[in-house]
């Protein structure tokens, strides 16, 4: 080989050993890959650590009013205040103050009544009603009965209540937390399981409010939504991809998707508010309305989603099936939108978690009344859970602060439920090819 | 051996048997690119990409239960040529075809002319396997579905088997019609394409490189495949191994840059090229 410019195997125009170059450079390779790798978990931890503040925060001070304080009281079901004209209209109040009054003889001031009737709940004389329509042979009877305790005895048991502040400035007074005392001496003071933050509508009562109504309307307004967008999002983004030429209208379509994904949901709110309100005249605070801002919402997220997957479909596919005969419709629906399934599902549940978890247009659109009835149709007057939970969080009664954090775990736990199932779809129906 | 082109104007020189070669430079067909009772028939076939001319005014038949191949170096315009024979194209927005091309006389660019069933005429296998994401026997079954060939069950049973026989795949997948055709192996998936393709009972089967991500076993028995194919279909092949055209077709023509450079009976191509460009590419001087 007398050829100068040829060089021997494995050695570079330096005349070093090419494997020696590289040597030198693979610690230096290896050191940024080990910090790339550092920054990628840290990151993930810092996300984490906020995640389970979060969570920890949240859950620490809501779980409690899952719980909720119950007094039992010896109801004497009196057929003199009972055998009125009326069973549903009778005085029921009047028997939960009577069975007090037996229970505490002793007070006899009218102030110190009003204290007394103050320890349980009004929702306790609609539940005497109740068993009372129930079982109309009670009356005459004397039975022992849980009632609900009002928020105030409530939060002293969860203590939650500030004992130490001077008496003038508590909710509770003296002798109030004396009669407490003697009934938790009696053991007629109990905690249960809240059932009625589960089975009840809002109410200005903490006691008696629970997230039902604001489940049921988001429930609606979440099925208005899903109706309208996905059908609507699955062809538009099919029209788009697989039919429409590529030219300068669809490409302003395109920019114009991307930009209404960006429009802050308020927007969509004042939309809703000058279109459907004042423009159709549909109902106002109705899940309907609620249901058609949304899913001007949701749109671009599933259309977005759905074009991203039916592209990720590949073109072989297509050309088979177009190969063998099958018309563009064909195509599309025997082997593109299945293969694209999985993608646009995904893309369509984040689109509906997101919608779940949206507020601000459904102020605007009045989905913010006080509602104590629980909606049972799309055009009942409602409120959907995150509106709940912003009302609650302005009622100025300490049992309020914990019921808020309830309600946001429940509304955690069904975001939780809709991702994970979104995760679950795409393993599930993860295709090769 | 006589020389039918409209033109001398281009012959370069006198080879050592004593051949006319035509010039580098001639970009005129030299051959017989006609058939007596062709199937297809291309006159003046112009096809662009935007700008881009890819296929410049060619002409040529595809005769009856023959295998044509055609060959040239990348990019010269093979798969273009043949996506225009069952209008494959039109799915490309960007190109546009000129020129007549007909199916036993009709023009299968008219106005009147619906791509469903004249691609249910002309089948197509691709370079790359692609079956659907879906069991054999539904792979197979498919275009039959869609087209109606089958009034029940037991006929598209019978069209599965014969399609998978005709394939040669039949004794190998018979007890796995249910499996998914993406779990064959790259020649056993071809296979299933063909005989997804020649389940509709097209005339003409064009292939584009069939064979090029398939090893010489798989190879070979589709090259057996396509003789076999040969006695009941028209077959046009796109190819980049010389040997493969000589084995399998009756006629080769060579492409090069969007011109038909040569055409003609397979032996004389590989043995006589009459054209210095196809001289060079046949001998490995480019290509
Ligand atoms: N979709 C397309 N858009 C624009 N130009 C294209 C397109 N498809 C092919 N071309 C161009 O047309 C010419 C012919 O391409 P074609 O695919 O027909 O070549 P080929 O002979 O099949 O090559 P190969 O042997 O590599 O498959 C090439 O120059 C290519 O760049
Ligand atoms: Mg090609």
């Amino acid at each position: 080989m007398n050829n100068p410019s040829s060089q021997p195997n494995g050695l570079n125009p330096q005349g070093r050993r090419a494997i020696e170059i590289v040597n030198a450079g693979l610690a230096r390779r290896y050191r940024k890959e080990r910090r790339f790798r550092l920054y990628g978990i840290s990151a993930i931890l810092a996300s984490l650590l906020f995640l389970s503040f979060l969570f920890g925060s949240i859950i620490s001070k809501g779980y409690s009013a899952f719980q909720q304080t119950f007094i039992q009281l010896d109801i004497f079901f009196d057929p003199a205040i009972l055998s009125q004209e009326s069973l549903s209209t009778a005085n029921y109040p009047g028997i939960v103050k009577q069975s007090l009054r037996q229970m505490f003889p002793e007070v006899k001031s009218r102030q110190d009544k009003r204290m007394l009737y103050r320890l349980v709940s009004s929702g306790a004389s609609f539940q005497i009603r109740q068993m009372v329509l129930d079982s109309p042979e009670m009356i005459g009877q004397t039975l022992q009965v849980w009632v609900i305790a009002d928020d105030d005895i409530d939060m002293l048991e969860k203590g939650h209540f500030d004992l130490e502040a001077p008496e003038g400035e508590r909710r509770i007074k003296d002798i109030q937390l004396a009669w407490v005392d003697r009934l938790k001496k009696e053991s007629r003071i109990e905690k249960r399981f809240n059932r009625i933050l589960f089975t009840a509508g809002d109410s200005r009562e903490p006691e008696l409010a629970g997230i039902l109504g604001a489940v049921a309307g988001s429930f609606y307004t979440l099925l208005v939504t899903l109706l309208l967008s996905f059908p609507i999002g699955i062809a538009s983004a099919v029209y788009l991809e697989e039919f429409a030429t590529q030219n300068r209208w669809t490409d302003l379509i395109e920019v114009n998707i991307n930009n209404l994904a960006a429009v802050p949901s308020i927007v969509f709110g004042l939309l809703g508010l000058a279109v459907f309100l004042n423009f159709f005249g549909l109902p106002r605070s109705a899940p309907l309305v609620g249901g058609l801002v949304l899913t001007l919402m949701t749109l671009p997220t599933i259309i977005i989603a759905s074009r991203a997957s039916l592209q990720s479909v590949p073109p072989s596919i297509r050309e088979a099936a177009l190969g063998i005969g099958a018309s563009k419709m064909q195509m599309v629906t025997h082997h593109v939108l299945p293969l694209a399934l999985p993608g646009i599902l995904t893309g369509t549940i984040i689109g509906m978690a997101r919608a779940l978890g949206e507020s601000a247009p459904l102020l605007m659109i009045g989905m913010v009344a006080f509602i104590v009835d629980v909606p049972g149709g799309f055009t009942d007057p409602s409120t959907v859970l995150p509106v709940q939970i912003f009302l609650w969080a302005d009622s100025p009664e300490r049992a309020f602060v914990e019921r808020t954090s309830a309600a946001t775990i429940v509304l955690l736990a069904f975001l939780i439920i809709m991702n994970a199932s979104a995760v679950y779809l795409r393993k599930k129906f993860e295709r090769r090819w | 051996m006589t020389v039918d082109v409209k033109t001398t104007a281009g012959v370069s020189g006198i080879g050592q048997t004593g051949r006319i070669l035509y010039d580098r430079e001639s970009r005129e067909t030299v051959g017989e690119p006609f058939v007596e009772g062709a199937r297809m028939t291309c006159r003046g076939v112009n096809v662009y990409y935007g700008d881009k001319h890819a296929i410049k005014n060619v002409a040529l038949d595809i005769g009856r239960n023959e295998v044509v191949a055609m060959i040239g170096p990348s990019g010269c315009g093979k798969s273009t040529f043949l996506r225009c024979l069952n209008r494959m194209n039109d799915t490309i927005d960007t190109c546009r075809v000129e020129g007549e091309i007909t199916l036993d006389g009709m023009d299968i660019y008219g106005k009147e002319v619906d791509v469903v069933p004249l691609r249910a005429q002309v089948g197509m296998v691709f370079q790359k396997p692609n079956p659907f994401p879906k069991s054999i026997y539904d792979n197979v079954a498919y275009g039959p579905r869609i087209h109606g060939l089958a009034q029940n069950k037991v006929e598209l049973d019978e069209i599965v088997e014969t399609s998978l026989r005709k394939a040669g795949l039949w004794e190998e997948v018979k007890d796995l019609m249910t499996h998914p055709g993406t779990g064959l192996s790259g020649g056993q998936q071809q296979r299933l394409c063909i005989a997804r393709t020649i389940a509709v009972s097209p005339e003409v089967i064009l292939m584009d490189e069939p064979c090029s991500a398939l090893d010489p076993i798989a190879t070979s028995i589709i090259e057996d495949l396509i003789d076999e194919l040969k006695q009941q279909f028209s077959i046009a092949i796109v190819t980049h191994s010389m040997q493969q055209a000589s084995r399998v077709s009756q006629r080769t023509a060579y492409f090069h840059l969007g011109d038909l450079i040569e055409v003609g009976d397979t032996a004389q191509i590989f043995t006589t090229p009459r054209h210095q460009l196809t001289q060079d590419y046949i001998t490995g001087r480019f290509g």
